[in-house]
């Protein structure tokens, strides 16, 4: 079947298309040229005065593992707010915070997006993270493996294993978990805690493997650049929520010596302690280190005022975090010698003085670096606000002047200490694809998704032009995914199954033996138990896998 | 004659996966790491091989269609049982959200007494291999941990080579409540565990006293449940002491009225030791026959654990008005479907009701279900995935031998199409 999308405005960054009136055609789930000599279209869609952009993809969101269903099971009074019902074509679940796996799908595609990474993995829950991301129908989905407080890498590095070793341990990992990319959670923190640690600086030691934050972000980007993985280390900093973390992470951003790192929600690593309340903010400077250091991406995880619950692999901070929670209840896990987890739930308030400069750094951020190419639009779903606020925060980027009537309602103290009101950036559309599509789809890896030209495959949103952008962006005219048309007027009229996008780097066989040892004598399951094959994600009929190639591979 | 290795268990909860089983046609052998609990679950008899309709032989197909039949006019169909495999629950989920049923866990009542101290308060809990290589001292409160789990002491406890111990041996283990009916608790050294025996009922006096102690609130009594104030100030002493002390309980063992106020207080004792300077985790104990399985699966695809409703078109928890039994003796209920593929001896309650039970082959009952379709038991006939007690960890489950039975997915799927 031929489809035509005809005369709709196109913001394709990938291909360097900023708003040109231009036709697409769609053949076989994916965008083709348009024919040559006699064709017929099957289905045509007039587009005219709409907006054109490939599907979002949503590169840090918390969708898929374990916490995420602490999270659920935490919160029952959240859910019975927002009930969702079956209709003939979709699954009952429920909303807000932490939505169950059908709506995330649902959801996420009524807002024009048709991918999104899971970026907490623990390889002993990797199993979790799978199953529940084979349960969100409609996007394509991956995930980034969890590494740095393990007892594996940290054991070789206390050993001084070479980078050779190391590599081949992060490739095993990364099949064994059918990963995309490698996230790092407070460097060996999650583990230091486990020895009753309560802080972790960037040049302290763990007490046990006397291995420092720094020497494990170093190994481990290493590893990553040196497999050719195209996602950058992810690195979730030290100190999350730390008045005073800015220089831990300014500090991380030059200790990494100009190897690929992707710092993620930068908002909860970038404060001061300036002012009367001991905390200011450090958006400035973070973005100018992040506009100058080019090897850095980041994404921003920004918060919005409601309720949420934050579920993190940072044991640690969450811990600390506790007596902030909001209902007073809360979760920490202590996982496998491998992991740990923290689930908190938050309630981020307009007049609470913290709260609100939390709202403020994140979108000076945004608005302070320069390339959208190296930021990413996140809230850290759910940390900082569910990933339905999203076109709420895509207008406070685009509209000054809405951005500054919310400015002037927050905590009055919080307003004096941000720049917000004096800057007068609005992103532009294309700015906003580069963010949510082209530049994410860069930033991943992934092959063929992300941009418009043909060759893609078709997940393709269209939106009706509207100055209101939250109108805009909540509710897509039309949705693709692989060609198929899966959403219209912002409401699910067709469910499919996406994709779970890998990446395959190759290690030393002889890795596997020594691993063996280590799990018959240490944990508690046999290895062979432990690595996910392929049938697990195939076997019944809806899950596929898509394998990406690593930098150096002929394509 | 094969013999599969590195066999993993979804019969015993602590993720044993270290059988070797030898299959002869569909007769199954445990011959090495087997126990109590598992060896007779894996070497059960295939019995049943064909369902039936009013006590007659059918086709599958016939089954299927009658069920859907007995389905169709129902205003409040309950789902029980509930025990079976990932793929299982997911088919049972979308029956039930397509049938407006009920969808209960055998074991929910017992598993409540954790969900609503969960849901009230969270806790600090930890895995096993937490407690294989870090765990210096084991309090187990209100269980005889060796009966539950048989083997959970040799894996976790006096594994030879720890991570961070230099002797397993070392470790001390001290029970509450429960004395252990056998020794696997006594170290290797010849230590044996300390025991302080209370009836069930003083359990929430005893496990009250001991948080106060922890946190050094002055006691005026002497004794409590029979057990020494003094015998529990030397616990607390040692919780605080310890670098990593892991308390463990069972939340079906609590089998008390508000016996989540006893959760609620043991987890809040855990907090209160790791504000003290010191580690300290739980470690619930559960996870048999796919309980763990159904309140995961259950949770992220409806947000609430495995008794929960569908007929308001929505998924709604009530962890008390959502009981099967209850359900089933108050008249609310219309029908029954029982699920359990793991354990011939569940049977369904007894009810008047039409009941389609979908169950292990060799199930015997009281009075013959209008429906009984045999499945396999996933780990055994199909391939599955099962949650091992602490949550986190899904085991890959393998086919051992070739059953012809289907998969609980495969029937569960063929009546929600029907319908």
């Amino acid at each position: 079947m031929l489809i035509k999308l005809t005369g709709g405005a196109v913001y394709d960054p990938a291909s360097g298309i900023d708003g040109a009136k231009q036709d697409i055609y769609i053949q076989d789930g994916r965008i083709v040229d348009k024919p040559v000599g006699d064709f017929k279209v099957d289905k045509e869609y007039d587009l005219k005065g709409k907006v054109v952009m490939s599907g979002a993809i949503d590169m840090h969101t918390h969708i898929g593992g374990g916490k995420g269903n602490i999270a659920r099971t935490l919160l029952p009074e959240d859910h019975r707010a927002d009930p969702v019902a079956r209709t003939d074509i979709t699954r009952s679940g429920c909303g807000h915070a932490m939505p169950s796996t059908f709506v995330t799908g649902y959801r996420y595609a009524e807002m024009g997006y048709t991918a999104g990474f899971e970026p907490a993995v623990l390889p002993v829950n990797a199993r979790q993270a799978h199953m529940e991301m084979a349960d969100i129908p409609i996007l394509d989905k991956g995930g980034y493996v969890l590494l740095g407080s393990d007892d594996y890498l940290l054991r070789m590095l206390t050993a001084k294993k070479d980078q050779k070793a190391i590599n081949d341990y992060v490739a095993f990992t990364m099949q064994a978990a059918k990963a995309i990319g490698v996230k790092v959670v407070n460097p060996g923190g999650i583990s230091a805690f486990k020895f009753n640690q309560r802080k972790l600086e960037l040049d302290e030691q763990n007490s046990h493997y006397g291995v420092t934050p720094r020497e494990i972000l170093k190994s481990l980007a290493t590893a990553v650049k040196e497999l050719g993985i195209t996602h950058p280390l992810h690195v979730h900093g030290c100190n999350l929520g730390v008045p005073g973390n800015m220089n831990t992470t300014l500090d991380t951003i030059q200790g990494i010596g100009g190897l690929p790192m992707h710092l993620t929600h930068i908002q909860f690593h970038s404060y001061g302690t300036e002012g009367d309340f001991k905390f200011s903010s450090g958006a400035a400077a973070i973005a100018e280190a992040v506009n100058k250091n080019k090897n850095i991406t980041i994404d921003v995880g920004q918060i919005l005022f409601g309720q949420t619950v934050t579920a993190s692999g940072d044991n640690m901070r969450q811990h600390a975090n506790h007596k902030h929670a909001s209902p007073n209840k809360w979760v920490t896990m202590d996982i496998e010698c491998d992991a740990g987890c923290g689930v908190v739930p938050f309630k981020y308030k307009d007049k609470n003085f913290v709260n609100a400069l939390q709202w403020a750094i994140g979108l000076e951020t945004f608005l302070l670096v320069d390339d959208p190419w190296r930021i990413f639009l996140t809230t850290d779903h759910p940390n900082g606000a569910p990933f339905t606020s999203y076109p709420h925060l895509i207008r406070l980027l685009m509209d000054r002047s809405f951005r500054n009537d919310v400015l002037s309602t927050i905590h009055p103290e919080a307003q004096k200490m941000t720049t917000l009101a004096s800057i007068e950036r609005e992103y532009s559309l294309q700015e906003i694809a580069i963010m949510t599509r082209a530049g994410a789809a860069r930033l991943i890896g992934l092959q063929d998704r992300g941009g418009l030209s043909a060759g893609n495959w078709a997940d393709i949103t269209v939106y009706t032009d509207n100055a209101d952008r939250q109108l805009m962006f909540e509710k897509p005219d039309y949705v693709f995914k692989d060609g198929e048309l899966v959403v219209v007027d912002g409401k699910v009229i067709h469910t499919k199954w996406g994709t779970t996008h890998v990446v395959k780097p190759e290690f030393d066989a002889s890795l596997e033996k020594d691993l063996q040892k280590y799990f018959d004598r240490f944990l508690t399951m046999k290895l062979g138990n432990f690595k996910i094959s392929d049938d697990e994600i195939t076997e019944d009929g809806r899950g596929s896998l898509t394998v990406h190639p690593l930098k150096g591979d002929v394509a | 004659m094969a013999e599969i290795t590195e066999v993993p268990s979804p019969f015993c909860g602590i993720g044993t996966d270290d059988l070797t089983i030898q299959v002869d046609g569909v007769s199954l052998k445990v011959v090495e790491n087997g126990c109590a609990v598992n060896t007779p679950a894996f070497e059960q008899a295939i019995t049943d091989t064909r369902p039936r309709v009013d006590g007659k032989d059918v086709s599958l197909d016939v089954a299927v269609a009658k069920a859907a039949a007995l389905l169709k006019n129902t205003n409040q169909p309950v789902i029980g049982g509930c025990a079976t495999d990932v793929n299982g629950m997911r088919a049972l989920l979308a029956l039930a959200d397509r049938s407006g049923a009920v969808v209960d866990n055998m074991n929910f009542t017992g598993a409540r007494n954790n969900f609503l101290a969960l849901q009230d308060s969270g806790w600090m809990n930890t895995t096993l291999a937490e407690v294989k290589n870090r765990c210096d001292l084991l309090l187990v409160v209100g269980i005889d941990l060796e009966g539950f789990s048989p083997r959970f002491f040799e894996r976790y406890l006096w594994n030879k080579e720890s991570m961070f111990m230099d002797d397993t041996a070392k470790r001390e283990v001290i029970y509450l409540g429960k004395a252990p009916s056998g020794t696997a608790s006594t170290s290797p050294d010849g230590q044996t565990a300390l025991v302080f025996e209370c009836a069930n009922e003083d359990l929430p006096d005893v496990v009250a006293v001991l948080r106060a102690l922890v946190k050094g609130n002055p006691i005026r009594v002497d004794s409590v449940g029979g057990i020494a104030v003094a015998d529990l100030q030397g616990i607390a002493d040692k919780l605080k002491a310890a670098s990593y002390s892991v308390v463990t309980w069972a939340a079906g063992a609590l089998a008390y009225s508000q016996a989540e106020l006893t959760v609620q207080t043991i987890s809040e004792m855990v907090k209160d030791i790791n504000d003290r300077n010191t580690r300290s985790s739980g470690l619930p104990l559960g996870g048999k026959e796919g309980d763990q399985t159904a309140n995961q699966v259950c949770g992220w695809t409806t947000g609430y654990p495995a008794r929960t409703r569908f007929s308001s078109g929505f998924p709604e928890y009530d962890p008390f008005l959502n009981d099967a039994n209850f359900l089933l003796g108050n008249g609310e209920a219309d029908a029954l479907v029982w699920v359990q593929a793991f354990n011939a001896k569940a049977v369904p309650p007894e009810t008047a009701l039409p009941t389609i039970v979908v169950g292990r082959s060799g199930m015997t009952f009281a009075k013959e279900p209008d429906v009984f379709i045999p499945v396999g038991t996933p780990g055994i006939d199909h391939v599955g995935h099962a949650y091992r007690m602490d949550n986190v960890v899904a085991i890959r489950l393998k086919k051992l031998r070739e059953s012809g039975l289907p998969s609980t997915s495969d029937v569960l799927n063929a009546i929600e199409q029907a319908l």
